[in-house]
């Protein structure tokens, strides 16, 4: 069994399947949605993370990412719009020993949570936020996000947007995150993979999902995902490794000077090992940072997990604080702070 | 040589520190009333301070000022009018004159009384050396240089030593009040224990305010307080809203379930914050939250892994948090919320105090979304207040709304000192594992709450959110019909919290010619108006509210009983409006008043006495 840091968490004494967490109600996405794909991943992966059934835990904001709780049998908690992060601190500084699960989306967490999103990412409350980008208001019908490609036109931008999208891996690395994944979610085993690796990582964790909301932004990841392109669109980080990608394995990431360059492996005696090595692990997050800012047309994209490093969590430091107050303090209980400090007895 | 004194009984007087915020008159002031504490004095203290920490030198907009009423009677108030003002420059004093009693003691820093700082204050001539002051007994006290000259033997700079300025004056009052130092010495010895030069500069300085005024002619006439008459116990000094954070203390040991604040620093209500974050050797998690959304969702998402929940703010924050009271209101799940009101609206005036957020408590949400709201009505009561509101809320499973105000959150009085075993039951219910039974919206039949299924617990996995619910099982619906009964459900409950708080209580006869009517902070006066018109013997009683949704059981009983009703309130009459809509068969009068400041007893006794 991998070694789970967040070891208050119990686990469970019997091994857990999918249906340990099928619930029974109806799920109401719209056929062909994304959501589809990512609820199957999370099905897959909370047995492989062996807690207890009881002790996973999901909370939401509002939008169509947010129905999320609803359909997976755990204790589960909707929201209102853009307060996941908030509710969930609670939640986790509240009960260290639930293994909390966030499902979001552009909207939610980058528009009216935008606020929560960077202070739970920047205190790295040990929890896990899926983030469902589909650069699109699904639930209201089609407008615009805060991710949606400038330029676009929808439903509250007839003329095109005309604001700078944001990318939410720099958004989290600019708060100081110590862990971001990215995945699409036409691929299920990808998706599976860096959830597992979130929930082995010790504070918050940011998978973002490259998600397709069929009816209002239709392919607008296709550039990204196709089945035609992806192979040279996308570029799979794997910590060890060289960052190869391409149909053929035979394009590469190379530092050049300052800067990412895609190189083709062969060509002006290129090998691999010119090629960076992927660490998600080091500290410093300027490579990190190249990496999730990668994107079409001179870069791929990268998915896999690109940064996952180690820092103290606040719940973690929440405990030892207490922990600490308790050993030392002279104040046990409240009869004792009654009573403490300048009292005088009338008889 | 110490002239012969004259001494003089009196009942209570109400002294007044003022002066440059800067000029250490909060700590005069509460070295003052911790004395009057140890001399076995009932007290009450109202801090009056300037929103900007340290305004321009000088100017009326900073002056800070500590009152504080000291006495031998149960101490409600901290007094209408001042009857010894200690004024440290020109701007406190005439910033505050007009809150003296004719014939007053004023004690001036002559010193401060140059030409530059009189024309800052606004005063055209030096109201020293002019007659304006003839109607006082007027200390032209040089506290400044006779500090520097205290300190002198002791080699210290003159920084230092005008640091110490408020401690001289502290040595005048002192003797007004006929007090030893002592217990001010002491206080000096604890408080540097690591500087033990400021123990003897300290102590220098005092004895030198008191030896000071034991030479000066017009001190003649020093005054003599008998000890109160308290009921036995251990006392102690508290502000409101640390007795608030201690309510909930005790609240969650009682309950045995953890305490859990999430808040975001705001005046008036900071102070319960800080004061949680120092205890956590009582277990008490808080989180100070990005935001007061942030705030009040922290505690929403504690509330349901099973903590004993809480939100402190002021008005403007409260405004944040309505959508979040309406979760907490559709998921049923306790949560108390404490606003320490201010002046408003907008930013308004953040350290004035007002009762104007009663609306906003009762009503500002979207949707029918009713929640518990309770009012304490002193500094010491708010402990009180802070534990009942944490009982009903987890025991009738609802958000509730705890008021207070600024006056009362920063004001202080004795506090007599309960033992937590003493206090009243709390019995949150909480499911058991593996209950069969279990429905997340399965109530209890007689006081439709829904019980609380803990995460972690074995056999209750369930979802709630803020989409409407259907009856029983929890799960999402839009069906018609039932949110109809749910709309009326969730308001039953609240109703029925009704069967489980006292019965209003009056001060006076049950029937008679006027019913004064309040509510929170203004306890200590419309009270005490009330009491002194009895006296005279008029036919006036007093019902004071401190439960407001649910009304208590008797209240038609209680407003029935009298020919004429007013309701007395710090805001435009909001109370008083929510009470033609409860109890419409009454007509009802109503005095307000939105300056920022208290009422006082003289202008409700002047009002009262035009209705009998």
């Amino acid at each position: 069994m991998i070694d789970f840091p967040n070891k208050t968490i119990e686990r469970s004494s019997v091994e857990l399947t999918k249906e340990d967490f099928v619930s029974d109600q109806l799920v109401k996405w719209c056929p062909g949605c994304g959501d589809h794909a990512i609820l199957a991943a999370v099905a897959n992966v909370f047995p492989k993370i062996g807690y207890r059934k009881e002790n996973f835990m999901m909370v939401s904001g509002i939008g169509c990412s947010s129905r999320f709780p609803y359909y997976v049998n755990t204790y589960g908690f909707h929201g209102i719009h853009g307060r996941a992060h908030a509710i969930a601190s609670g939640v986790k500084i509240a009960n260290p020993n639930l293994s909390v699960w966030i499902t979001t989306g552009d909207g939610d967490s980058l528009a009216i949570g935008g606020n929560h999103f960077i202070h739970i990412i920047r205190r790295n409350i040990d929890v896990n936020i899926i983030l469902f980008n589909n650069q699109i208001y699904g639930l209201t019908k089609g407008q615009y996000s805060p991710t949606t490609p400038m330029g676009s036109v929808t439903k509250t931008s007839p003329q095109g947007t005309i604001e700078h999208p944001f990318n939410p891996g720099e958004l989290v690395l600019g708060a100081q995150g110590t862990f971001f994944a990215r995945a699409v979610d036409s691929n299920v085993k990808l998706m599976t993979e860096v959830m597992f690796e979130a929930a082995r990582h010790d504070g918050t964790s940011v998978i973002e999902i490259l998600q397709n909301c069929v009816i209002f932004a239709d392919k607008t990841h296709a550039a990204v995902t196709d089945k035609e392109v992806r192979d040279d669109a996308q570029i799979h980080l794997k910590n060890g490794e060289p960052m190869v990608f391409g149909k053929s394995k035979d394009k590469g990431i190379m530092l050049r000077g300052t800067q990412l360059e895609v190189v083709k492996l062969g060509e002006g005696g290129i090998t691999e090992d010119d090629l960076l090595v992927h660490d998600q692990y080091q500290q410093d997050p300027g490579i990190h940072l190249m990496l999730a800012k990668m994107a079409p047309p001179h870069y791929p994209v990268a998915v896999g997990v690109i940064r996952s490093t180690m820092y103290p969590t606040y719940d973690d430091l929440v405990v030892d604080q207490i922990n600490y107050a308790q050993a030392t303090s002279k104040i046990k209980n409240v009869d004792d702070l009654l009573n403490s400090g300048d009292t005088w007895e009338i008889k | 040589m110490n002239m012969k004194v004259n001494t003089i009984e009196k009942e209570d007087v109400v002294v007044k520190f003022v002066g440059d915020s800067g000029d250490g008159m909060q700590l005069a002031g509460t070295l003052f009333s911790d004395t009057a504490a140890l001399e076995g004095l009932d007290l009450a203290t109202f801090p009056d301070y300037p929103a900007e920490i340290r305004a321009p030198h000088n100017t009326i907009a900073g002056v800070s000022g500590f009152q504080v009423r000291i006495g031998k009677k149960k101490i409600e108030t901290t007094g209408d009018a001042v009857d010894i003002l200690v004024a440290m420059n020109p701007a406190s004093l005439k910033a505050n004159l007009k809150w003296t009693r004719p014939g007053a003691t004023l004690i001036v820093d002559a010193d401060s009384f140059d030409e530059a700082a009189i024309k800052k204050a606004g005063y055209s001539s030096n109201p020293l050396d002019d007659d304006s002051l003839s109607g006082y007994n007027l200390i032209k006290a040089p506290i400044s240089s006779m500090t520097r000259e205290a300190v002198k033997p002791l080699g210290f700079d003159l920084k230092t030593a005008d640091k110490t300025r408020n401690v001289f004056a502290l040595g005048i009052v002192y003797h007004i009040v006929n007090w030893k130092p002592d217990s001010t010495f002491d206080y000096f010895k604890l408080k540097f224990k690591k500087k033990p030069e400021l123990v003897d500069a300290n102590k220098a300085v005092l004895a030198g305010g008191l030896n000071y005024a034991a030479n000066v002619e017009a001190l003649r006439t020093v005054y003599h307080i008998t000890k109160a008459k308290l009921p036995a116990g251990k006392y102690r000094n508290i502000t409101g809203n640390v007795a608030t954070a201690w309510g909930f203390l005790a609240a969650s040991e009682r309950s045995g379930r953890p305490l859990f604040l999430g808040s975001y620093p705001i005046t008036p209500a900071t102070e319960i914050l800080m004061e949680l974050s120092r205890h956590k050797s009582l277990g008490a998690k808080v989180f100070q939250a990005e935001d007061e959304i942030a705030g009040i969702c922290s505690a929403i998402g504690a509330s349901y892994t099973g903590s004993l929940a809480l939100t402190t703010t002021s008005g403007p924050g409260l405004s944040l948090k309505s959508e979040a009271i309406g979760l907490a209101v559709m998921t049923e799940l306790p949560l108390v919320i404490v606003d320490v009101q201010r002046g408003g609206p907008s930013t308004g005036l953040p350290t004035k105090s007002e009762q104007s957020d009663l609306m906003q408590a009762l009503f500002g949400r979207n949707g029918e979304a009713p929640v518990v709201v309770v009012a304490a009505s002193t500094p010491s009561d708010c402990f009180f207040y802070a534990y009942q509101a944490s009982k009903i809320a987890m025991e009738h499973m609802t958000p509730v709304m705890l008021m207070t105000d600024g006056s009362l959150g920063n004001g202080s009085q004795l506090f007599r000192i309960p033992k937590v075993a003493d206090l009243p039951d709390i019995n949150p219910p909480i499911v058991e594992q593996n209950d069969k039974d279990f429905k997340p919206y399965r109530r209890n039949a007689e006081t439709f709450v829904r019980k609380w299924a803990l995460p972690g617990t074995i056999g209750l996995r369930h979802r709630i959110g803020g989409l409407e619910k259907e009856n029983i099982s929890g799960n999402v619906s839009t069906d018609p019909a039932n949110h109809q009964l749910m709309t009326d459900l969730r308001e039953a409950k609240i109703q029925k919290v009704a069967d489980f708080i006292p019965l209003q209580e009056i001060v006076g006869e049950k029937e008679g010619d006027v019913l004064v009517v309040s509510w929170g902070g203004t306890r200590g006066t419309t009270q005490a108006a009330v009491e002194e018109l009895q006296q005279a013997g008029k036919k006036i009683s007093l019902a004071h509210f401190h439960y407001i949704m649910p009304l208590p059981k008797n209240t038609h009983e209680v407003l029935a009983g009298f020919k004429k009703i007013i309701v007395c309130e710090l805001n435009s009459g909001q109370f008083v409006n929510y009470l033609r809509m409860k109890e419409p068969e009454f007509s009802y009068l109503q005095y307000n008043k939105v300056q920022g400041l208290p009422f006082t007893v003289n202008e409700l006794v002047t009002k009262f006495t035009e209705l009998l």
